[in-house]
Protein backbone atom coordinates (compact mmCIF):
# COMPACT_ATOMS: atom_id res chain seq x y z
CA UNK A 1 0.00 0.00 0.00
CA UNK A 2 3.15 1.88 1.30
CA UNK A 3 4.72 1.29 -2.07
CA UNK A 4 1.34 2.13 -4.62
CA UNK A 5 0.64 5.30 -2.79
CA UNK A 6 4.19 6.52 -3.42
CA UNK A 7 4.30 5.27 -7.45
CA UNK A 8 0.53 7.63 -7.17
CA UNK A 9 3.00 10.49 -5.97
CA UNK A 10 5.94 9.90 -8.89
CA UNK A 11 2.88 9.72 -11.13
CA UNK A 12 1.63 13.22 -9.72
CA UNK A 13 5.06 14.66 -10.28
CA UNK A 14 5.69 12.94 -13.78
CA UNK A 15 2.04 14.58 -14.64
CA UNK A 16 3.26 18.41 -13.13
CA UNK A 17 6.62 18.46 -14.95
CA UNK A 18 4.81 17.36 -18.45
CA UNK A 19 2.55 20.32 -17.51
CA UNK A 20 4.59 22.37 -16.92
CA UNK A 21 6.49 21.57 -20.17
CA UNK A 22 3.53 22.08 -22.53
CA UNK A 23 2.98 25.65 -21.00
CA UNK A 24 6.25 26.78 -23.22
CA UNK A 25 3.47 27.49 -26.17
CA UNK A 26 0.17 28.84 -25.42
CA UNK A 27 -1.39 26.12 -28.09
CA UNK A 28 -0.43 23.50 -25.56
CA UNK A 29 -0.85 25.56 -22.31
CA UNK A 30 -4.06 24.66 -21.54
CA UNK A 31 -4.02 21.04 -22.02
CA UNK A 32 -0.59 21.19 -19.60
CA UNK A 33 -2.13 23.10 -17.23
CA UNK A 34 -5.12 20.10 -17.22
CA UNK A 35 -3.21 17.65 -17.09
CA UNK A 36 -1.05 19.15 -13.82
CA UNK A 37 -4.55 19.51 -11.93
CA UNK A 38 -5.70 15.74 -13.40
CA UNK A 39 -1.82 14.97 -11.93
CA UNK A 40 -3.64 17.01 -8.12
CA UNK A 41 -6.61 15.20 -7.59
CA UNK A 42 -5.16 11.89 -8.65
CA UNK A 43 -2.73 12.60 -5.75
CA UNK A 44 -5.61 14.13 -3.29
CA UNK A 45 -7.81 10.71 -3.62
CA UNK A 46 -4.60 8.67 -3.26
CA UNK A 47 -3.81 10.22 0.11
CA UNK A 48 -8.03 10.16 1.18
CA UNK A 49 -6.96 6.23 1.41
CA UNK A 50 -3.63 6.83 3.21
CA UNK A 51 -3.67 4.24 6.37
CA UNK A 52 -2.62 6.65 8.62
CA UNK A 53 -6.26 8.73 8.10
CA UNK A 54 -8.37 7.05 10.92
CA UNK A 55 -11.18 10.22 10.63
CA UNK A 56 -12.22 11.98 7.34
CA UNK A 57 -15.00 14.03 8.87
CA UNK A 58 -12.15 17.47 8.98
CA UNK A 59 -10.31 16.38 6.46
CA UNK A 60 -13.29 16.62 3.75
CA UNK A 61 -14.70 19.69 5.19
CA UNK A 62 -11.69 21.46 4.91
CA UNK A 63 -11.46 20.35 1.42
CA UNK A 64 -15.11 21.57 0.89
CA UNK A 65 -14.35 25.31 2.66
CA UNK A 66 -11.08 24.84 0.48
CA UNK A 67 -12.58 25.21 -2.95
CA UNK A 68 -15.38 26.72 -2.61
CA UNK A 69 -13.16 29.74 -1.64
CA UNK A 70 -10.81 28.84 -4.35
CA UNK A 71 -13.64 28.38 -7.14
CA UNK A 72 -14.83 31.94 -5.81
CA UNK A 73 -11.74 33.62 -6.27
CA UNK A 74 -10.40 32.27 -9.36
CA UNK A 75 -14.20 32.80 -11.23
CA UNK A 76 -14.55 36.19 -9.85
CA UNK A 77 -10.90 38.10 -10.27
CA UNK A 78 -10.88 40.42 -12.73
CA UNK A 79 -7.46 40.02 -15.39
CA UNK A 80 -6.48 43.36 -13.85
CA UNK A 81 -6.15 41.59 -10.65
CA UNK A 82 -4.29 38.59 -11.33
CA UNK A 83 -1.36 39.53 -9.29
CA UNK A 84 -3.45 40.48 -5.86
CA UNK A 85 -4.37 36.99 -6.42
CA UNK A 86 -1.01 35.48 -7.10
CA UNK A 87 -0.20 37.09 -4.15
CA UNK A 88 -2.87 35.68 -2.10
CA UNK A 89 -2.52 32.16 -3.52
CA UNK A 90 1.47 32.29 -2.57
CA UNK A 91 0.60 33.14 1.13
CA UNK A 92 -1.98 30.46 1.69
CA UNK A 93 0.34 28.15 0.42
CA UNK A 94 3.30 29.06 2.73
CA UNK A 95 0.46 28.92 5.59
CA UNK A 96 -0.39 25.80 4.62
CA UNK A 97 2.98 24.16 4.56
CA UNK A 98 4.22 25.68 7.90
CA UNK A 99 0.97 24.48 9.42
CA UNK A 100 1.54 21.18 8.45
CA UNK A 101 5.04 21.18 9.63
CA UNK A 102 3.80 22.54 13.38
CA UNK A 103 1.66 19.76 13.35
CA UNK A 104 4.29 17.28 12.92
CA UNK A 105 5.99 18.57 15.95
CA UNK A 106 3.13 18.74 17.88
CA UNK A 107 2.71 14.86 17.01
CA UNK A 108 6.76 14.65 18.07
CA UNK A 109 5.46 15.88 21.45
CA UNK A 110 2.60 13.53 21.93
CA UNK A 111 4.26 10.50 21.17
CA UNK A 112 6.75 11.76 23.71
CA UNK A 113 10.08 11.21 21.68
CA UNK A 114 12.24 13.94 20.09
CA UNK A 115 12.55 14.17 15.95
CA UNK A 116 15.90 13.27 14.86
CA UNK A 117 17.80 16.39 14.01
CA UNK A 118 17.48 16.45 10.67
CA UNK A 119 13.57 16.30 10.83
CA UNK A 120 13.84 18.70 13.48
CA UNK A 121 15.71 21.43 11.31
CA UNK A 122 13.21 20.99 8.08
CA UNK A 123 10.36 21.30 10.56
CA UNK A 124 11.91 24.87 11.42
CA UNK A 125 12.75 26.11 7.97
CA UNK A 126 9.31 24.90 6.93
CA UNK A 127 7.96 26.74 9.72
CA UNK A 128 10.18 29.56 8.77
CA UNK A 129 9.96 29.96 4.92
CA UNK A 130 5.68 28.95 5.42
CA UNK A 131 5.73 31.97 8.00
CA UNK A 132 7.78 34.53 6.11
CA UNK A 133 5.82 33.64 2.94
CA UNK A 134 2.35 34.54 4.33
CA UNK A 135 2.77 37.44 5.93
CA UNK A 136 5.27 38.61 3.26
CA UNK A 137 2.13 37.47 0.76
CA UNK A 138 -0.13 39.41 2.38
CA UNK A 139 1.49 43.10 2.29
CA UNK A 140 2.18 42.07 -0.91
CA UNK A 141 -1.16 41.95 -1.86
CA UNK A 142 -2.05 45.07 0.60
CA UNK A 143 0.40 47.30 -1.07
CA UNK A 144 -0.93 46.25 -5.09
CA UNK A 145 -4.46 46.50 -3.69
CA UNK A 146 -3.47 50.08 -1.83
CA UNK A 147 -4.36 48.79 0.99
CA UNK A 148 -0.77 49.42 2.47
CA UNK A 149 1.38 52.09 0.74
CA UNK A 150 3.01 51.40 -2.36
CA UNK A 151 6.03 53.17 -1.68
CA UNK A 152 9.30 51.94 -0.41
CA UNK A 153 8.43 52.37 3.82
CA UNK A 154 12.07 53.13 5.43
CA UNK A 155 12.70 53.68 8.97
CA UNK A 156 16.21 54.55 11.21
CA UNK A 157 17.83 51.06 12.20
CA UNK A 158 16.16 48.93 9.36
CA UNK A 159 19.18 47.12 8.32
CA UNK A 160 20.23 46.58 11.89
CA UNK A 161 16.81 45.81 13.04
CA UNK A 162 16.69 43.47 10.02
CA UNK A 163 20.23 41.79 11.09
CA UNK A 164 19.09 41.24 14.92
CA UNK A 165 16.00 39.37 13.29
CA UNK A 166 18.27 37.20 11.36
CA UNK A 167 20.85 36.62 13.95
CA UNK A 168 17.64 35.76 16.62
CA UNK A 169 16.17 33.32 14.04
CA UNK A 170 19.34 31.42 13.95
CA UNK A 171 19.42 31.48 17.61
CA UNK A 172 15.98 29.94 17.66
CA UNK A 173 16.77 27.12 15.30
CA UNK A 174 19.34 26.04 16.85
CA UNK A 175 17.88 25.94 19.77
CA UNK A 176 15.11 23.77 18.40
CA UNK A 177 17.53 21.75 17.15
CA UNK A 178 19.37 21.22 20.27
CA UNK A 179 16.40 20.36 22.64
CA UNK A 180 12.86 19.14 22.70
CA UNK A 181 10.31 19.89 23.29
CA UNK A 182 10.01 23.40 23.09
CA UNK A 183 6.52 23.90 21.57
CA UNK A 184 6.74 27.86 22.65
CA UNK A 185 10.29 28.32 20.80
CA UNK A 186 8.69 26.98 17.67
CA UNK A 187 5.90 29.72 18.31
CA UNK A 188 8.04 32.31 18.70
CA UNK A 189 9.79 31.13 15.50
CA UNK A 190 6.78 31.23 13.94
CA UNK A 191 6.57 34.78 14.95
CA UNK A 192 9.73 35.79 13.75
CA UNK A 193 8.99 34.48 10.49
CA UNK A 194 5.68 36.99 9.99
CA UNK A 195 7.68 39.64 11.03
CA UNK A 196 10.49 39.33 8.57
CA UNK A 197 7.65 38.60 5.81
CA UNK A 198 6.39 41.92 6.71
CA UNK A 199 9.38 44.05 7.60
CA UNK A 200 11.13 42.76 4.23
CA UNK A 201 7.93 43.77 2.15
CA UNK A 202 7.27 47.06 3.30
CA UNK A 203 10.28 48.20 2.31
CA UNK A 204 9.88 47.55 -1.44
CA UNK A 205 7.85 49.58 -3.90
CA UNK A 206 5.70 49.20 -6.29
CA UNK A 207 7.02 48.79 -9.44
CA UNK A 208 9.85 46.38 -7.70
CA UNK A 209 6.46 44.05 -7.68
CA UNK A 210 6.95 41.84 -10.37
CA UNK A 211 10.47 40.59 -8.49
CA UNK A 212 8.68 40.25 -4.88
CA UNK A 213 6.12 38.44 -6.24
CA UNK A 214 8.16 36.09 -8.32
CA UNK A 215 10.43 35.40 -5.34
CA UNK A 216 7.49 34.46 -2.73
CA UNK A 217 6.50 32.64 -5.44
CA UNK A 218 9.42 30.48 -5.46
CA UNK A 219 9.37 30.58 -1.46
CA UNK A 220 5.82 28.91 -1.44
CA UNK A 221 7.27 26.22 -3.61
CA UNK A 222 10.50 25.72 -0.75
CA UNK A 223 8.27 25.66 1.74
CA UNK A 224 6.46 22.78 0.51
CA UNK A 225 9.68 20.80 -0.09
CA UNK A 226 10.71 21.28 3.02
CA UNK A 227 7.35 19.82 3.81
CA UNK A 228 8.26 17.25 2.11
CA UNK A 229 11.75 16.31 4.23
CA UNK A 230 9.76 16.42 7.22
CA UNK A 231 7.16 14.26 6.66
CA UNK A 232 9.21 12.29 4.53
CA UNK A 233 6.78 12.68 1.27
CA UNK A 234 8.59 12.71 -2.62
CA UNK A 235 5.69 14.17 -3.90
CA UNK A 236 5.91 17.40 -1.91
CA UNK A 237 9.31 17.73 -2.42
CA UNK A 238 9.75 17.40 -6.41
CA UNK A 239 6.50 19.37 -6.73
CA UNK A 240 7.67 21.87 -4.21
CA UNK A 241 11.07 22.08 -5.66
CA UNK A 242 9.59 22.63 -9.56
CA UNK A 243 7.74 25.47 -8.35
CA UNK A 244 10.65 26.85 -6.11
CA UNK A 245 13.03 26.97 -9.27
CA UNK A 246 10.16 28.13 -11.28
CA UNK A 247 10.16 31.50 -8.92
CA UNK A 248 13.79 31.75 -8.93
CA UNK A 249 13.96 31.97 -12.60
CA UNK A 250 11.31 34.41 -12.38
CA UNK A 251 12.77 36.26 -10.26
CA UNK A 252 16.19 36.29 -11.77
CA UNK A 253 14.55 37.66 -15.39
CA UNK A 254 12.87 40.35 -13.16
CA UNK A 255 15.90 41.35 -11.91
CA UNK A 256 17.85 41.17 -15.22
CA UNK A 257 15.44 43.34 -16.74
CA UNK A 258 15.79 45.98 -14.50
CA UNK A 259 19.60 45.35 -14.32
CA UNK A 260 19.76 45.23 -10.27
CA UNK A 261 20.61 42.62 -8.10
CA UNK A 262 18.15 41.07 -5.82
CA UNK A 263 19.96 42.47 -3.05
CA UNK A 264 19.70 46.00 -4.37
CA UNK A 265 16.11 45.17 -4.68
CA UNK A 266 15.14 43.61 -1.35
CA UNK A 267 17.51 46.22 0.45
CA UNK A 268 17.80 48.86 -1.89
CA UNK A 269 14.28 50.65 -1.08
CA UNK A 270 14.11 51.64 -4.53
CA UNK A 271 11.45 54.91 -4.94
CA UNK A 272 11.72 55.59 -1.46
CA UNK A 273 12.23 59.65 -2.39
CA UNK A 274 15.70 59.05 -1.19
CA UNK A 275 17.72 59.55 -4.76
CA UNK A 276 20.99 60.68 -4.85
CA UNK A 277 21.37 64.87 -5.17
CA UNK A 278 22.07 64.17 -8.76
CA UNK A 279 19.00 62.64 -9.49
CA UNK A 280 17.11 65.51 -8.57
CA UNK A 281 19.16 68.17 -10.40
CA UNK A 282 18.42 66.01 -13.82
CA UNK A 283 15.27 66.40 -13.00
CA UNK A 284 15.43 69.77 -11.83
CA UNK A 285 16.86 70.90 -15.42
CA UNK A 286 14.21 68.85 -16.95
CA UNK A 287 11.24 70.75 -15.85
CA UNK A 288 12.35 73.54 -17.37
CA UNK A 289 12.16 71.81 -20.94
CA UNK A 290 8.87 72.81 -22.92
CA UNK A 291 6.47 69.74 -23.92
CA UNK A 292 4.03 69.44 -26.22
CA UNK A 293 1.20 68.57 -25.94
CA UNK A 294 -1.62 66.80 -28.69
CA UNK A 295 -5.24 66.63 -29.54
CA UNK A 296 -6.53 64.27 -30.01
CA UNK A 297 -7.63 63.96 -33.93
CA UNK A 298 -4.10 65.15 -34.25
CA UNK A 299 -2.86 62.06 -32.25
CA UNK A 300 -5.26 60.05 -34.65
CA UNK A 301 -4.13 61.46 -37.59
CA UNK A 302 -0.42 60.60 -37.33
CA UNK A 303 -1.65 57.29 -36.66
CA UNK A 304 -4.04 56.43 -39.41
CA UNK A 305 -1.62 57.61 -41.93
CA UNK A 306 1.61 55.28 -40.15
CA UNK A 307 2.86 52.50 -41.90
CA UNK A 308 3.54 50.88 -38.49
CA UNK A 309 2.06 51.51 -34.94
CA UNK A 310 3.60 50.10 -31.87
CA UNK A 311 1.39 50.08 -28.67
CA UNK A 312 3.81 50.38 -25.51
CA UNK A 313 1.45 49.09 -22.52
CA UNK A 314 2.32 49.61 -18.90
CA UNK A 315 1.14 49.58 -15.28
CA UNK A 316 -1.21 52.60 -16.42
CA UNK A 317 -2.98 50.32 -18.70
CA UNK A 318 -4.26 47.97 -15.92
CA UNK A 319 -4.97 50.72 -13.29
CA UNK A 320 -7.10 52.19 -16.24
CA UNK A 321 -8.33 49.03 -17.38
CA UNK A 322 -8.21 50.51 -21.29
CA UNK A 323 -7.20 46.95 -22.28
CA UNK A 324 -10.39 46.65 -24.56
CA UNK A 325 -10.26 50.14 -25.73
CA UNK A 326 -6.57 49.61 -26.40
CA UNK A 327 -7.32 46.46 -29.36
CA UNK A 328 -10.51 48.41 -30.49
CA UNK A 329 -8.21 51.05 -31.55
CA UNK A 330 -5.54 48.83 -32.88
CA UNK A 331 -8.20 46.91 -34.66
CA UNK A 332 -9.69 50.46 -36.55
CA UNK A 333 -6.02 51.23 -37.57
CA UNK A 334 -5.46 47.90 -39.30
CA UNK A 335 -8.61 48.28 -41.04
CA UNK A 336 -6.74 51.69 -42.22
CA UNK A 337 -3.49 49.20 -43.85
CA UNK A 338 -1.54 50.30 -40.50
CA UNK A 339 0.91 47.50 -38.42
CA UNK A 340 -0.08 47.50 -35.13
CA UNK A 341 2.31 46.06 -32.49
CA UNK A 342 2.56 45.60 -29.07
CA UNK A 343 6.05 46.10 -27.11
CA UNK A 344 6.12 44.32 -23.69
CA UNK A 345 8.90 45.20 -21.32
CA UNK A 346 9.11 42.53 -19.02
CA UNK A 347 8.85 44.55 -15.96
CA UNK A 348 5.73 45.86 -16.97
CA UNK A 349 2.89 46.32 -15.14
CA UNK A 350 2.79 44.54 -11.72
CA UNK A 351 3.95 40.96 -12.02
CA UNK A 352 5.79 38.50 -14.45
CA UNK A 353 3.67 38.25 -17.73
CA UNK A 354 0.95 41.21 -16.34
CA UNK A 355 0.55 42.87 -19.69
CA UNK A 356 0.12 39.70 -22.05
CA UNK A 357 -2.81 38.47 -20.00
CA UNK A 358 -4.58 41.95 -20.36
CA UNK A 359 -4.34 41.71 -23.90
CA UNK A 360 -5.15 38.64 -24.39
CA UNK A 361 -8.11 39.06 -21.81
CA UNK A 362 -9.41 41.71 -25.05
CA UNK A 363 -8.45 38.94 -27.39
CA UNK A 364 -5.38 40.53 -28.77
CA UNK A 365 -3.38 37.78 -30.24
CA UNK A 366 -0.51 37.06 -28.72
CA UNK A 367 1.35 36.71 -32.04
CA UNK A 368 1.35 40.52 -31.99
CA UNK A 369 2.70 40.86 -28.62
CA UNK A 370 6.57 40.91 -29.19
CA UNK A 371 9.65 40.80 -26.30
CA UNK A 372 11.84 43.44 -25.52
CA UNK A 373 14.93 41.82 -27.53
CA UNK A 374 12.53 41.54 -30.67
CA UNK A 375 10.81 45.06 -30.82
CA UNK A 376 13.57 46.97 -30.08
CA UNK A 377 15.43 46.85 -33.61
CA UNK A 378 11.73 47.82 -35.00
CA UNK A 379 11.49 51.19 -33.29
CA UNK A 380 13.65 53.12 -36.25
CA UNK A 381 10.89 51.73 -39.08
CA UNK A 382 8.05 52.61 -36.43
CA UNK A 383 6.43 55.48 -37.41
CA UNK A 384 4.22 56.08 -34.26
CA UNK A 385 5.06 54.69 -30.98
CA UNK A 386 2.40 54.92 -28.49
CA UNK A 387 3.37 54.87 -25.68
CA UNK A 388 0.26 54.02 -22.24
CA UNK A 389 0.67 54.65 -18.85
CA UNK A 390 4.43 53.51 -19.52
CA UNK A 391 7.13 55.28 -18.00
CA UNK A 392 10.69 54.01 -16.76
CA UNK A 393 10.80 51.18 -18.95
CA UNK A 394 11.22 53.74 -21.72
CA UNK A 395 13.54 56.19 -20.38
CA UNK A 396 16.47 56.92 -22.63
CA UNK A 397 18.31 57.90 -19.48
CA UNK A 398 18.78 54.67 -19.19
CA UNK A 399 20.72 54.51 -21.69
CA UNK A 400 22.19 57.77 -21.76
CA UNK A 401 22.71 59.05 -18.46
CA UNK A 402 25.12 57.32 -16.18
CA UNK A 403 23.90 59.95 -13.30
CA UNK A 404 20.51 58.11 -13.56
CA UNK A 405 19.25 55.72 -11.16
CA UNK A 406 17.75 53.69 -13.99
CA UNK A 407 21.53 53.70 -16.10
CA UNK A 408 21.96 50.31 -17.34
CA UNK A 409 18.47 49.16 -17.33
CA UNK A 410 17.57 47.74 -20.78
CA UNK A 411 14.45 49.82 -22.30
CA UNK A 412 12.05 50.17 -24.93
CA UNK A 413 14.26 52.20 -27.42
CA UNK A 414 10.65 54.13 -28.52
CA UNK A 415 12.42 57.29 -28.85
CA UNK A 416 13.88 56.08 -31.96
CA UNK A 417 10.38 55.68 -33.49
CA UNK A 418 9.61 58.57 -35.85
CA UNK A 419 6.97 60.18 -33.35
CA UNK A 420 6.14 58.99 -30.30
CA UNK A 421 2.57 59.81 -28.39
CA UNK A 422 2.07 59.31 -24.62
CA UNK A 423 -0.59 58.85 -23.09
CA UNK A 424 -0.29 60.33 -19.57
CA UNK A 425 -2.44 61.42 -16.38
CA UNK A 426 -0.20 63.82 -15.60
CA UNK A 427 3.96 64.75 -15.98
CA UNK A 428 4.20 63.14 -12.36
CA UNK A 429 7.57 61.35 -12.42
CA UNK A 430 7.72 57.11 -12.78
CA UNK A 431 7.84 54.98 -10.39
CA UNK A 432 11.75 55.56 -9.33
CA UNK A 433 10.65 59.23 -8.74
CA UNK A 434 13.26 60.29 -12.44
CA UNK A 435 12.09 62.67 -14.30
CA UNK A 436 11.70 60.97 -18.32
CA UNK A 437 13.54 62.90 -21.25
CA UNK A 438 11.37 61.11 -23.39
CA UNK A 439 8.56 63.32 -22.53
CA UNK A 440 10.71 66.65 -23.43
CA UNK A 441 12.26 65.38 -26.83
CA UNK A 442 11.33 67.21 -29.62
CA UNK A 443 9.44 63.75 -31.20
CA UNK A 444 7.32 63.24 -28.56
CA UNK A 445 3.97 64.57 -27.75
CA UNK A 446 1.93 64.33 -25.04
CA UNK A 447 -1.61 63.56 -24.57
CA UNK A 448 -3.00 64.31 -20.75
CA UNK A 449 -5.99 62.30 -19.17
CA UNK A 450 -7.28 59.14 -18.58
CA UNK A 451 -5.83 56.50 -20.53
CA UNK A 452 -9.40 54.67 -21.67
CA UNK A 453 -10.79 58.50 -21.73
CA UNK A 454 -7.96 59.13 -24.10
CA UNK A 455 -8.19 56.26 -26.36
CA UNK A 456 -12.00 56.68 -26.51
CA UNK A 457 -11.26 59.79 -27.65
CA UNK A 458 -8.89 58.63 -30.03
CA UNK A 459 -11.23 55.97 -31.53
CA UNK A 460 -13.65 58.71 -32.42
CA UNK A 461 -10.86 60.58 -34.39
CA UNK A 462 -10.07 57.09 -36.33
CA UNK A 463 -13.31 56.20 -37.16
CA UNK A 464 -14.34 59.67 -38.28
CA UNK A 465 -10.98 59.96 -40.71
CA UNK B 1 19.01 8.56 10.10
CA UNK B 2 21.71 11.20 7.98
CA UNK B 3 21.17 8.75 5.19
CA UNK B 4 17.19 8.75 4.55
CA UNK B 5 18.01 12.77 4.70
CA UNK B 6 20.86 12.63 1.70
CA UNK B 7 18.24 10.60 -0.41
CA UNK B 8 15.60 13.18 0.24
CA UNK B 9 18.49 15.40 -1.08
CA UNK B 10 19.35 13.85 -3.88
CA UNK B 11 15.68 13.98 -5.21
CA UNK B 12 15.32 17.78 -3.97
CA UNK B 13 18.67 18.62 -6.04
CA UNK B 14 17.54 16.95 -8.84
CA UNK B 15 13.84 18.24 -9.17
CA UNK B 16 15.27 21.50 -9.14
CA UNK B 17 17.03 20.95 -11.66
CA UNK B 18 14.45 19.61 -14.05
CA UNK B 19 12.49 22.49 -12.84
CA UNK B 20 15.15 25.35 -13.93
CA UNK B 21 15.33 23.12 -18.12
CA UNK B 22 11.76 23.04 -18.43
CA UNK B 23 10.77 26.58 -16.85
CA UNK B 24 13.78 27.85 -18.84
CA UNK B 25 11.33 27.35 -22.16
CA UNK B 26 8.44 29.46 -20.89
CA UNK B 27 7.79 32.40 -22.97
CA UNK B 28 7.33 35.87 -21.29
CA UNK B 29 3.66 35.92 -22.92
CA UNK B 30 3.32 32.75 -20.16
CA UNK B 31 5.25 34.41 -17.16
CA UNK B 32 1.48 34.99 -15.27
CA UNK B 33 -0.19 32.03 -15.74
CA UNK B 34 2.89 30.03 -14.94
CA UNK B 35 2.87 31.45 -11.45
CA UNK B 36 -0.88 30.96 -10.90
CA UNK B 37 -0.35 27.38 -12.44
CA UNK B 38 2.64 26.65 -10.69
CA UNK B 39 0.78 28.15 -7.18
CA UNK B 40 -1.70 25.57 -7.86
CA UNK B 41 1.21 22.92 -7.86
CA UNK B 42 2.93 24.48 -4.60
CA UNK B 43 -0.35 23.07 -3.27
CA UNK B 44 0.63 20.07 -3.27
CA UNK B 45 1.30 20.34 0.71
CA UNK B 46 -2.29 19.27 0.46
CA UNK B 47 -1.10 15.67 0.70
CA UNK B 48 0.75 16.35 4.45
CA UNK B 49 -2.22 18.60 5.25
CA UNK B 50 -5.02 16.06 4.54
CA UNK B 51 -3.08 13.07 6.55
CA UNK B 52 -2.42 15.86 9.67
CA UNK B 53 -6.47 16.42 9.36
CA UNK B 54 -7.11 12.72 9.21
CA UNK B 55 -4.65 11.19 12.02
CA UNK B 56 -6.70 12.01 15.05
CA UNK B 57 -3.46 13.04 16.93
CA UNK B 58 -4.87 15.89 19.23
CA UNK B 59 -7.30 17.93 18.80
CA UNK B 60 -4.79 21.35 18.15
CA UNK B 61 -3.04 19.02 15.49
CA UNK B 62 -6.15 18.29 13.90
CA UNK B 63 -7.43 21.95 13.95
CA UNK B 64 -3.99 22.85 12.56
CA UNK B 65 -4.30 20.12 9.76
CA UNK B 66 -7.77 20.92 8.82
CA UNK B 67 -6.59 25.15 8.52
CA UNK B 68 -3.79 23.73 6.38
CA UNK B 69 -6.02 21.90 4.30
CA UNK B 70 -8.60 24.95 3.69
CA UNK B 71 -5.40 26.63 3.00
CA UNK B 72 -4.09 24.37 0.51
CA UNK B 73 -7.47 23.65 -1.09
CA UNK B 74 -7.64 27.40 -1.84
CA UNK B 75 -4.37 27.40 -3.51
CA UNK B 76 -4.91 23.98 -5.71
CA UNK B 77 -8.44 24.44 -6.85
CA UNK B 78 -8.16 28.70 -7.01
CA UNK B 79 -4.80 28.21 -9.23
CA UNK B 80 -5.75 25.66 -11.27
CA UNK B 81 -8.81 27.08 -12.41
CA UNK B 82 -7.49 30.90 -12.55
CA UNK B 83 -5.00 29.68 -14.93
CA UNK B 84 -7.10 27.77 -16.89
CA UNK B 85 -9.29 31.12 -17.66
CA UNK B 86 -6.12 32.79 -18.21
CA UNK B 87 -4.86 30.48 -20.66
CA UNK B 88 -8.04 30.02 -22.73
CA UNK B 89 -7.63 33.88 -23.57
CA UNK B 90 -4.58 33.47 -24.93
CA UNK B 91 -5.02 33.03 -28.66
CA UNK B 92 -3.30 32.91 -32.04
CA UNK B 93 -4.11 35.36 -35.10
CA UNK B 94 -7.56 33.73 -36.66
CA UNK B 95 -5.31 33.11 -40.06
CA UNK B 96 -2.75 31.36 -38.43
CA UNK B 97 -4.37 28.88 -36.40
CA UNK B 98 -3.29 25.37 -36.72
Amino acid sequence: MEAILKLIYLAAAVCFIFGLKRLSHPRTAVSGNQLAAVGMLVAIIATAFDRQILSWQWMIIGIVIGSGIGAVLALKVKMTAMPEMVALLNGFGGAASALVASAEYIRYMTLGQSPPADVAVTIQLSVLIGTVTFSGSLIAFGKLREIVTGTAVTYPLQKTLNAILFLGTVGLIVWLAVEFPLPYILLALAGVGLLLGVLSVIPIGGADMPVIIALLNSYSGLAASMTGFVINNHGLIISGALVGASGLILTAIMCKAMNRSLANVLFGAFGAGAETGTSVIVAGQAIEQPIRQITADDAAMLMAFGKQVVVVPGYGLAVAQAQHEVRELAELLEKKGVTVKYAIHPVAGRMPGHMNVLLAEANVPYDELFDMDVINPEFEHTDVSLVIGANDVVNPAARSNPESPLYGMPILDVDKSRACIVLKRSMRPGFAGVDNELFYATATSMLFGDAKDSIKKLIQEVKEL
Amino acid sequence: MIEGLVDLLVVFVLAMFIGFEVITKVPPTLHTPLMSGSNAISGVTILGAMVVAGRSDTRIATILGMVAVVFAMINVVGGFLVTDRMLHMFKAKPGEQK
